[in-house]
């Protein structure tokens, strides 16, 4: 056991759990759908790097290998999900998320 | 040493991560992003993940944000096509986000605070991370492999125009 540094564990949780509300905080104020995608991709941030912190702080790699599979996850659904904007874009002239209300209640 | 470079990637984060959600050109957001996730991946460097910080800048700042760029050059967005929230979406958006984020760091900052200690540093390196990966996660890796295959298909089907008939 080794001790690389002294940064306590809680201010990892602390600088993801803030990150993650920035990210929360970005799909409610914006409106613009890139951006909101953006904003997912802030919160599946914050919570790799949790995930890393703990993996290294438990000595256990498979942590990291779930991060792995995270960022897999992300890139497919940013693939799919910009094909999907660039088809909403090509109907109605718009990202606008406000535009596409039909489903509203 | 790691101290400082702890507490400026995470000052330059959170920074970043804030100037992506409020500056108001789409393109100044992807920029700030990308810097977002370099701070990210210096966190990883500090943590000892090397083979993640070299996939998350590829993959992340390489890959993705690249085409979120591409995308905002195909649709010809910037300023002026910027849709605007009415001032009161806004403040609920912010009160509530920040409310979030208010619950969330007074929960985790009554936590027992230990201090991060690596067990063992050789955990991150490639080849560790290699035969974790194929002896305990083949079948999911093997999965995530089918789900990009067909995240591929997808968008070339969804991006393909309609022939006319």
């Amino acid at each position: 056991m080794e001790v690389i540094k002294a940064i306590p564990l809680n201010h990892y949780i602390l600088l993801s759990a803030i990150l993650f509300a920035i990210g929360v905080m970005g799909v409610l104020v914006r409106r613009n759908a890139i951006i909101i995608f953006m904003c997912i991709e802030l919160m599946l941030n914050a919570v790799n790097l949790l995930m890393v912190a703990f993996s290294a702080h438990h000595g256990d790699g498979k942590g990291q290998v779930f991060v792995f599979f995270i960022m897999a996850v992300a890139a497919a659904e940013v693939a799919v999900g910009l094909s999907i904007l660039i088809m909403i874009h090509r109907n109605t002239e718009t990202t606008d998320v406000g535009f596409l209300n039909k489903l509203k209640f | 040493m790691t101290h400082y470079a702890f507490y400026f990637l995470s000052f330059l984060a959170i920074l970043s991560a804030l100037m992506v959600v409020f500056s108001k050109n789409p393109i100044h957001s992807v920029l700030y992003l990308v810097l977002t996730f370099f701070a990210i991946a210096g966190h990883y460097l500090l943590l000892n993940a090397q083979f993640l910080a070299v996939v998350h800048i590829v993959v992340y700042a390489g890959a993705i944000m690249v085409l979120f760029l591409y995308v905002l050059m195909l649709l010809n967005l910037n300023v002026d096509a910027e849709p605007k929230n009415k001032t009161w979406v806004k403040v609920a958006g912010v009160l509530s986000g920040g409310m979030l984020m208010l619950t969330l760091v007074a929960t985790f900052s009554k936590a027992e605070t230990q201090a991060l200690v690596q067990k063992d540093p050789s955990i991150g390196v490639t080849a560790n991370l290699g035969k974790i990966l194929f002896n305990d996660f083949a079948l999911p890796f093997e999965i995530s492999s089918i789900l990009l295959l067909s995240a591929m298909v997808g968008a070339i089907m969804l991006s393909k125009k309609e022939a006319k008939n």
